[in-house]
């Protein structure tokens, strides 16, 4: 990852601490090495437990003083009851996941608000990599050659935003981001991530 | 203790006179010791305490040296400054179990009505009645409630008894390499080392503490049991198929390595353990269900005690499923709880060797729950 790609990343750790409420329950599915838990236990106070598949990940988090438990994202969904956390966070693994929408479903089943980020693979730079240079793009929200990516799933804002009606799922907020800043002007093609906040009644 | 090259003693709880220890199965012992070890220093106010559970062939002597020893305890890499569990932090109890032959009543100790050993007429112990036997000895150290109940394998399944019989004695479990009920498969196991002491002539219906003790059934036990401790590509990479001779010798002899392997394992076992502890202790991880006729996760209900639970990939004795369904049960109750599948080829004998991995866990896990506990202060 470039230096450009964290920075972003540090950013989309603001957006989603300011999307979570203070003292609240969190489970954050791929936590990695638990930075963003890490960032919401300290500045929101919040009760957090992570899902990670990584091993050495798991002893990140678990120096943090972060509770986690090592598992897929797909299976580790099924093993909560309903409702038991406040938000339910996916950041930039939603497209990892074998089965999203099953995914999706069951985070909504166990948390009262669900936030998911992701790259938008329709965004201008990826486009024109399509269109003028005629191979898959490679940007800094979607790093990866074909061959050697995690992402199982590319999806643009506005596939998720029809999903989300599709699937009587709620939009409660959306912050659409570019390298550096939030993007208010047709961010399906200059948003290079998004975050949503979303919820089922 | 071991930084100042202290010896390490072997102390002894014993029951006061006039109380009676109840047996889940309803049989009273009048007398009951208890031998156990502690390392580091328990502090003013007694929050420090750490109970280690240990294994089906291990004792009270988890660390250190004591006098006489080569090899420090059994668990000596965890346990000592700066370590896992960190000695100028933690106060750590170790104590044998009840059924065992390392100091606490067992089948070899004497009987008080008769004044022989008691063999055979020892009561059937489970693992609650190991756990209450512990429980005695923490109470009588004056500790209400144990930071942390850990152990491995046998170990870990008292760390869940604790868990369930005493919910509020304890902060944080740690069950390792461990399962929440012996399933058919372990008893099928433990089975096979009871059968072969049993078959044994010396075993003489479990008295034989003035003869020959039944030294063969009891290394087949062990054989038995060594090699569900190690893993398919453990055993392969320590022995393959490595002949002691040259070429075949085309008799009934100790031919290949690990043959020789496993007959040294037995006979240096029966040296330090009694045959019947082997029958007692087994037949109380037998007992072991802490499911019992319930859902899992009603089990742990209304539990609020902090877990960590790892398991080892290639543990096939006590596999990793095991572990994430306790995980799970845990989880369901929304219990705080942390996993971790450490990738290790070692099998089931990870946990006695894979002391980096443990120690980046346990340290921080513990850390956090002892400041946990002092912040609800």
């Amino acid at each position: 990852m470039t230096s450009k790609v964290k920075e972003e990343l540090r950013l989309d750790h603001k957006v989603i601490g300011d999307m979570v409420g203070k003292d609240t329950m969190v489970l954050d599915m791929g936590c990695g090495t638990g930075d963003l838990l890490e960032y919401l236990v300290i500045n929101k106070g919040v009760k957090g437990a992570g899902v990670e598949i990584n091993e050495d990940a798991i002893y990140s988090c678990v120096e943090k003083g972060l509770s986690v438990s090592h598992g897929d994202i797909d299976s580790g969904l099924r093993e909560y009851p309903d409702k038991l956390f406040d938000y339910v966070i996916f950041n930039q693994t939603m497209q990892q996941v074998h089965k999203p929408k099953e995914a999706l479903n069951e985070a909504l089943r166990i948390g009262k608000k669900v936030i998911i980020g992701f790259p938008n693979f329709c965004n201008f730079k990826a486009r024109m990599q399509l269109f003028f240079m005629g191979h898959v793009p490679i940007t800094p929200s979607l790093p990866y050659t074909w061959y050697d990516t995690p992402n199982l799933h590319f999806l643009s804002i506005k596939d998720f935003v029809v999903f989300c009606k599709g699937q009587d799922i709620n939009i409660e907020k959306s912050v659409y981001l570019s390298e550096e800043k939030m993007v208010r002007f047709m961010p399906n093609l200059f948003a290079q991530n998004a975050v949503f906040q979303i919820s089922r009644d | 203790m071991s930084r100042t090259k202290e010896y390490v003693v072997t102390k002894c709880y014993n029951l006061p006179g006039g109380e009676c220890f109840t047996l889940e199965s309803g049989v009273g012992l009048e007398e009951l010791r208890v031998a156990y070890e502690t390392y580091g220093e328990l502090n003013e106010e007694k929050t420090n305490a750490v109970l280690i559970c240990h294994a089906l062939s291990g004792d009270a002597h988890v660390a250190g040296y004591a006098k006489g020893d080569k090899k420090p305890g059994w668990w000596d890499p965890m346990i000592g400054p700066g370590r896992a569990f960190d000695t100028d932090k933690y106060f750590i109890i170790c104590s044998n179990v009840i059924g065992g032959c390392k100091g606490s009543s067992g089948p070899k100790s004497i009987n008080p009505a008769t004044g022989k050993h008691y063999g055979l007429s020892f009561p059937i112990i489970s693992m609650g009645d190991i756990v209450a036997a512990q429980k005695k000895l923490v109470e009588s150290l004056g500790i209400k409630k144990l930071l942390s109940v850990c152990g491995g394998s046998m170990g870990g399944m008292q760390a869940l008894q604790w868990a369930v019989d005493h919910p509020d004695m304890i902060v944080s479990c740690i069950p390792i390499a461990t399962t929440y009920k012996h399933s058919a498969q372990q008893i099928a196991f433990d089975e096979v080392g009871r059968q072969a002491i049993m078959a044994d002539p010396a075993w003489n219906g479990g008295d034989y503490y003035h003869s020959e003790p039944p030294s063969r059934g009891l290394a087949v036990a062990r054989m038995v049991g060594h090699i569900t401790y190690m893993s398919n590509e453990s055993m392969d990479q320590k022995f393959g198929r490595i002949l002691k001779k040259e070429k075949l010798g085309y008799e009934f002899t100790t031919e290949f390595e690990v043959e020789g392997y496993l007959r040294y394992r037995g006979d240096s076992f029966v040296k330090r353990f009694d045959a019947n502890s082997y029958l007692y202790i087994t037949k109380a991880m037998d007992y072991f269900d802490i499911q019992k006729d319930k859902k899992l996760s009603e089990a742990f209900k209304g539990i609020k005690m902090r877990f960590l639970v790892i398991a080892f990939s290639s543990d096939w004795l006590y596999p990793p499923s095991q572990s994430k369904e306790l995980v799970k049960a845990l989880k369901m109750n929304g219990i705080d709880v942390t996993y971790c599948e450490i990738s290790s080829a070692y099998g089931h004998d990870s946990f006695l060797l894979e002391f980096d991995e443990q120690t980046k866990l346990i340290k921080h896990f513990l850390n956090r729950s002892f400041k946990k506990k002092a912040a609800e202060k």
